[in-house]
């Protein structure tokens, strides 16, 4: 059998989609701004040909929405073309936020992993927390945040920790359900064999429970990173916009500065991007030291 | 320690160094007496007291499942006897509770009426005792642990030193014939080599008593009829009794001294036939006598009249 082409099978159809979503872009870029350029053409008395038009609806300052190269070229700007310890440096921000994010998504995995091992070797854990874990994630994080953030700063804890603490809100919930789960995953068979050998809770857990969650682990850790991220901006929005990618957002929004929101946004989805992909890549690493089947690509 | 003489008195403490095959009447025992607590019952094993000479003892034993529909009697008055050194098999259609019986002998179901013994104490003493190993249906390895680790398992949760572990495993990959293959994950073997590793797993605990849940159900009958050869060697090479469920008339009169005809609703046994094949390494050809023939047509008719065709 013929080896599938990498180029064929997954750069070629990523770049089309890619294509068509930036010529759609510029089209709905054309569709918002243009009326702004008429207005100003109006205000200033002159004349623009449709092609002028077009063009300037590519370049204005403040647009409703910024074409993709303005944005491109602002991310430039905000991290290559800035030293890294710029207030206005997308790196700075970016680090700040990331931060906050690594430092959350460790607690909520750790609380997340404690929960989920409580959960399943106590039946009133079971009863009594699992009604409360779910119900935490129904109260909107973006109510809960701006009085996290106050109470916690008038009790003299600021900085990175409530930003963390609000990712760890979000993060934990997924490890938790995913590693109940996990953690209930082995076959009636194999926990039988580990009572015929006489083996404890402890054994059970850590020759049985732990390592057939460990691909449960993984897929609750994905969906945990990519929203101890959005956590993490949301607890930067109430901060006065000191430092983080939420604060870009805030401020760009304040100044009407929508190139620097949209940079600040592309920056972060980046960001998400990259982490999942971490993950994504420790998940085949560990999966590979524990023996697992290699992956036969299919098309 | 040298028998006792014949004749001669033994006293309890003496009998628990005794050869267990040795006698054929149980000393009854304030040890070993079916009321008898559990904690005295644990006493009396630590003195080395058998209860029986029988390794496995069951007595009018029955189980009822509590079901949404109703209660359903996997076992009924069921009285069985298994030898040291016996090769029992317990033959009959699905539903007539072989597996049940079985998994009841491990302490993994809990009878509902009736005794049982097994070693001479209870299934459960015998099991905290790792008096058994249990070899499942499916090969049930880890698919974390190579070859070598998931027979270490049971080693490990002993709490055998690392060379310890490495000499059983070693030696009981030699025994199932695995030699050279410690480093490979399951998913890197076949069925029936898997099915060899987790044999080799469960005699790694060193148990004088092995349960087989239907091993080589899942296997084509080439690799079955090689399995069985290599079982039969293996049992004549290490004195061990064995328990083995199967639902194949030649594979039971094949390995057997002993055959357990069964039948359902309820579970029950219907006849029980002694092999008179010789015992030990028997060739496959065996399949071919007379002999055979005449044992695996008594356990034909035997299920054929203990199953119900009213279904």
């Amino acid at each position: 059998m013929k080896k599938p082409s990498f180029m064929r099978e997954s750069v070629v159809p990523v770049l089309t989609v890619l294509a068509v979503l930036v010529a759609l872009w510029y089209v709905a870029a054309l569709f918002m701004n243009h009326s702004m350029v008429i207005a100003e053409a109006e205000l200033k008395g002159l004349a623009f040909t449709p092609s002028e038009i077009w063009l300037r609806s590519w370049a204005l300052d403040k647009p409703l929405l910024p074409a993709p190269h303005q944005v491109i070229a602002e991310l430039w700007r905000s991290t290559a073309g800035l030293s890294v310890t710029s207030k206005r440096s997308l790196v700075y921000h970016g680090w700040v936020t990331l931060s906050a994010t690594l430092l959350g998504f460790l607690l909520g995995t750790l609380l997340g992993i404690l929960l989920a091992i409580g959960i399943v070797h106590q039946k009133v854990m079971d009863k009594s927390l699992m009604p409360w874990i779910i119900a935490s994630q129904t109260v909107p994080i973006l109510a809960v945040a701006p009085m996290l953030i106050v109470v916690l700063n008038a009790i003299g804890i600021s900085g990175l920790l409530p930003k963390a603490l609000i990712s760890t809100y979000l993060s934990f919930f997924p490890v938790v359900v995913g590693m109940v789960k996990g953690l209930r995953s082995p076959e009636a068979i194999h926990l039988d064999l580990m009572r015929t050998y006489n083996a404890d809770d402890f054994q059970v857990f850590t020759k049985l429970r732990w390592p057939a969650s460990v691909p449960f682990l993984f897929a609750s850790l994905k969906v945990g990173i990519a929203i101890s991220l959005i956590g993490a901006i949301v607890g930067e929005l109430p901060t006065g916009a000191v430092a983080g990618l939420g604060a870009r957002l805030l401020s760009g929004s304040y100044y009407g500065q929508t190139i620097q929101i949209w940079a600040a946004l592309f920056a972060a989805a980046f960001l998400a991007g990259l982490l999942v992909l971490v993950v994504g890549w420790s998940e085949r690493l560990v999966m590979r030291l524990m023996g697992s089947r290699p992956e036969r690509r299919t098309a | 320690m040298a028998r006792p003489a014949e004749g001669t008195l033994v006293s309890e403490f003496e009998w628990g160094e005794v050869d267990r095959a040795a006698g054929t009447s149980a000393p009854v025992s304030i040890f070993t007496h079916p009321t008898t607590p559990k904690s005295l019952q644990l006493f009396g094993r630590m003195l080395g007291v058998p209860a029986s000479m029988n390794v496995i003892d069951i007595e009018t034993l029955s189980l009822t499942f509590e079901t949404g529909d109703g209660p359903v009697q996997a076992l009924s008055n069921i009285d069985l006897k298994i030898a040291k050194g016996d090769f029992v098999s317990f033959i009959g259609p699905s539903g007539c509770g072989k597996t049940t019986l079985l998994r009841v002998i491990a302490d993994l179901e809990q009878p509902t009426g009736g005794t049982i013994s097994v070693n001479g104490t209870t299934p459960e003493l015998a099991r905290l005792d790792r008096a058994y190993g249990y070899v499942f249906q499916a090969p049930a390895l880890y698919p974390w642990r190579t070859i070598a680790r998931n027979v270490a398992l049971p080693l490990e949760i002993m709490g055998l030193t690392r060379a310890q572990q490495e000499e059983r495993i070693a030696r009981n990959l030699a025994l199932v014939n695995l030699t050279g293959f410690e480093k490979k994950y399951p998913w890197q073997l076949s069925g029936g080599m898997q099915q060899r590793a987790s044999i080799a797993r469960a005699l790694a605990v060193e148990p004088d008593l092995l349960l087989m849940d239907e091993p080589f159900g899942a296997l084509d009958e080439i690799v079955r009829d090689h399995l069985n050869e290599q079982l039969l060697q293996l049992w004549a090479k290490t004195k061990k009794t064995v328990v083995f469920v199967t639902h194949s008339i030649p594979e039971a009169v094949y390995l057997s001294t002993k055959i357990v005809v069964m039948s359902p609703r309820p579970g029950r046994i219907h006849d029980i036939v002694e092999s008179d094949l010789p015992r030990g390494p028997r060739p496959l050809d065996i399949r071919e006598t007379p002999e055979f023939l005449k044992l695996a047509q008594r356990v034909r008719d035997g299920l054929r009249a203990g199953h119900s065709y009213d279904d």
